[in-house]
This record gives C-alpha cells, structure tokens and sequence, in this order.
C-alpha cells in the first residue's frame, strides 16, 4: 500500500469515528444547562484549536532540525502540517462563529483567542503562498524553515499580547492548574474527539506528505 | 561580534550613501508618508469621532506602511547586476550582512519618521510637546522590532515572484504584537496618563525586539547560502 493509500484509510477512520464521537456526543451526553445544544459544536471546536496550534508548533521544530540536518522530509512534513494546519484553523473560526451567535450575541469580537486563531490562520496562509512562490526547491526549503522558526516565536508574542486585551472567551476548564471542571462524560466525549482529531490529523498529514513527494517526482521527471 | 559591527557599517554606509546620492527613494517615502496622512483625514467623519482617539492608530498605521516600503528595497538593490553575489564572496560574515541591512533600514525609516511626525501633529493637531523624549523612545523600540523582522523577511521575498505583495502577506501578522503595543503606549502618552501604566506593553515591545534581532541574526544566513 502506497503512503498516499494509507493516509487515505487513516482519514476515513478518522472520518467515520468522527460520525461516531457525535452520535455519542448528541445522543449519549447531556446537554450543558445554560448553553443547550449550541454547546455540542465544542466537540469540534476545542480539538481542532489544539490541533492547529500544535501544528504550528511541529511544524517551528522540523523547521530547526531541517536547518540543522538538511534532511527534505522534514520540510515536506512542514509543508503537509502547514496546509492540515490551516484547515483547521478554518474549521476553528467557522465553528466559532456558529457558537458564538447564540452565545455572545455576535458572530466575531476581537478577544483573545479568537485573534490568536486568525493570526495563526494568517500565518498559515502566508508560509503556503510563499512556498508556492519559491519555484527553487532547496531555496523554497530554507524560507519555509526560516518562517516557520519565526512563526512559532511570534505565537508567544501574539498570545501575551491579545491576552492583556480584556478576554471574553470561555477560560479552559481542561487544561488549567486545578482538576478540570467540565463533568466527567462531557470529559470523555471531549477526550475522545480529541482522538479522533489526532487521527485525522495524522491521515491528513500522511496524504499531503505523499501528494508533495509526488508532485516533487513529476516536477524532476 | 566588533568585526561583525565595524563591516556592516561600512556595507550600511555604502547603502545610505547611495540613498542619498539618488534621493528617489527617500523622497518618494517621504512624499508616500504625507499622503498616507492626508488620506486618513479623509477617511474618518470629523465630526464623529474626535482626532485624538484615531491619532495613535493614524500615527502608527502610516508609521507601518513607510516602514514596508523602505523595506522593500532593501535587497531590491543587491539584485542589480548581481550585487548580492559580490556582497555574499566577499570576505565578511554573512550576520555582518544582516546587520548592515538592519542599520541601513531602520537609519531609512527613522529618516522618514522623522519627517512624518511633524507632519502629523501639524495635521492633526496633537500637543506633543511634554511628551515628545517618551514618544521618541517609543517609535525607536517599536520601529526596531518591525525592522528586524522585515528585513530578514525583505532578504527572502526578493527572490520569490510576486515580492511587493509577498512581504506584506508575510510581514504584517508579525506586526501585529509590536503595533498593539505602540498604540496601547502612544493612547496612554496622548492621555497624560503615566508610563508605569503601560509598562507590560513596554517589556513587550522590548522582549520582541530582543528575540526577533538575535532570531534574526542567527537565521539570516540561511537565506542566502547557496
């Protein structure tokens, strides 16, 4: 099986299980008191926002080791992370939006979080357009890692920054200091979403590896 | 790290001689700078909304777009008959290179800058005066960390098609951090309100410019090694 096949039956799983953690999700796990249904779109929301960031950050490391080892696979990862990362960038700020409406009463405010999210989508967008304006392969190489070692720098920068706005974003009731305040079958809907996103991630990524090393041998051939 | 300093001063002086023997470049900011100005007085509804809750975002706004059209050519001139190639064989290292381009450049934006201010408080109508040694040192912290930044991006874009568009695309979200500093510290300013109440922006500012120069100092040379 070639890799572009098994990141094809990665992402299917990946797909399908989806399906499934939402069956689990409207079916099998209460509705949250004061947000009602609209709180179901957290299932997607959250584990895609950890996904997009933490791509962003895998994609700052091969950016250090490909300068220092030179090795083009891990430029290719950082080009498959970048463009997984991107879209799910997107699906975070067009299911927010969705969730925020009822919620906040609007559709965008420039919170914190959701600044972040642009600009991380920002950067996303800009590393791709650049990649495909450096037609040199080797040259395109080094500006990827050299944006992507700036990019992971500059998240700190964005998150310190728009965090001394005033936020009105939800504070995170998994991952903080105390024991996670969201209850517990929530917390294993949200867990294993979160799963289920690390596969799609990784299929996602497995094909776009597959689909730059081809495009790489049509355009020496 | 003297050799480093001592050659990019010499490259940095070649740079600003040639700036100012040909003048288009410096006249054409200056001139793009009064413009931007101009089109800000336009583009807001005087009655609404009083110009001093617009002018840190006025200021800064023109401040960022000079900035990206000096930026711009900063390697445009190395491409030229090759010159980046005679600049990469000569002897020197190639962070010098860095540095000559980072001094040039912000000596380039200071200039224009300095022709800006003026003229936004002229326009606009901002009592500067008891606030004008804090205000200085904030344009420099804040014009340090965008050029930092922009010139390492400026060294890339020059090689990729579409650069003019290019460097904007990819310099403007790296922006974003120092802008929303300058402007929380520039409204405080204008207000009369105290410096210890914006002094997280400030050690912002600083932490940026601080981190972005020795990033880019150590990353340079990978754009332009053969």
């Amino acid at each position: 099986m070639t890799l572009i096949q098994k990141g094809r039956v990665v992402s299917l799983v990946g797909l399908v299980l989806l399906g499934a953690v939402y069956v689990r999700a409207l079916a099998f796990t209460p509705t949250e008191a004061t947000q009602g249904l609209a709180q179901k779109i957290y299932y997607i929301h959250v584990p895609a926002a950890v996904w997009a960031e933490t791509s962003m950050i895998l994609i700052g490391l091969a950016s250090i080791f490909f300068l220092f080892l030179g090795d083009p696979r891990l430029d290719r990862f950082a080009e498959a992370s970048a463009q997984v990362g991107a879209v799910f960038a997107a699906v975070v700020l067009t299911t927010g939006p969705i969730w925020g409406k009822p919620i906040w009463g609007t559709w965008w405010t420039w919170d914190a979080r959701l600044t972040l999210t642009l600009l991380l989508f920002f950067i996303y967008l800009g590393y791709l357009v650049m990649r495909g304006a450096v037609t040199d392969v080797g040259l395109r190489a080094r500006y990827s890692a050299v944006l992507g070692i700036c990019g992971l720098l500059l998240v700190p920068f964005i998150h310190f920054s728009v965090l001394m706005f005033r936020t009105l974003h939800p504070q995170p009731i998994v991952l903080k200091p105390s024991a996670p305040s969201l209850p517990g079958v929530m917390l294993v809907t949200l867990l294993l979403s979160f799963g289920v996103f690390t596969i799609l991630y990784i299929g996602f990524v497995m094909q776009t590896y597959a689909l730059a090393l081809a495009h790489e041998a049509g355009s020496d051939g | 790290m003297g050799d480093v300093l001592r050659h990019a001063w010499v490259i940095a002086r070649k740079d600003l001689l040639l700036e100012f023997r040909s003048r288009t470049a410096f006249l054409s900011a200056a001139v793009f700078t009064a413009l931007v100005l101009t089109v800000f007085n336009f583009g807001r509804d005087p009655t609404a909304v009083a110009t001093i809750d617009l002018a840190p975002s006025i200021l800064w706004i023109t401040f960022i777009f000079a900035a990206m059209l000096a930026l711009n050519r900063a390697f445009q001139l190395e491409l030229e008959n090759q010159a980046l190639e005679g600049l990469l064989v000569a002897p020197i290292s190639r962070r010098s290179i860095y540095w000559a381009k980072l001094i040039a450049n912000l000596m380039f934006v200071s200039v224009v800058e300095a022709i800006g201010l003026p003229l936004f408080v002229l326009f606009f109508n901002v009592p500067i005066g008891n606030v004008l040694v804090p205000l200085v040192g904030l344009i420099v912290l804040a014009t340090v960390g965008f050029v930092a930044v922009g010139t390492l991006f400026s060294a890339m874009v020059i090689r990729t098609r579409f650069a003019e568009l290019m460097l904007p695309v990819l310099l403007l979200p790296f922006l974003i951090p120092p802008l929303i500093g300058a402007v929380q510290v520039t409204a405080a300013l204008f207000a009369g309100r105290p410096l210890s109440e914006v002094e997280g922006w400030l050690r912002l500012l600083a932490a940026f410019d601080m981190c972005f120069v020795t990033l880019a100092t150590l990353l340079f040379p990978a754009t332009v090694n053969e």
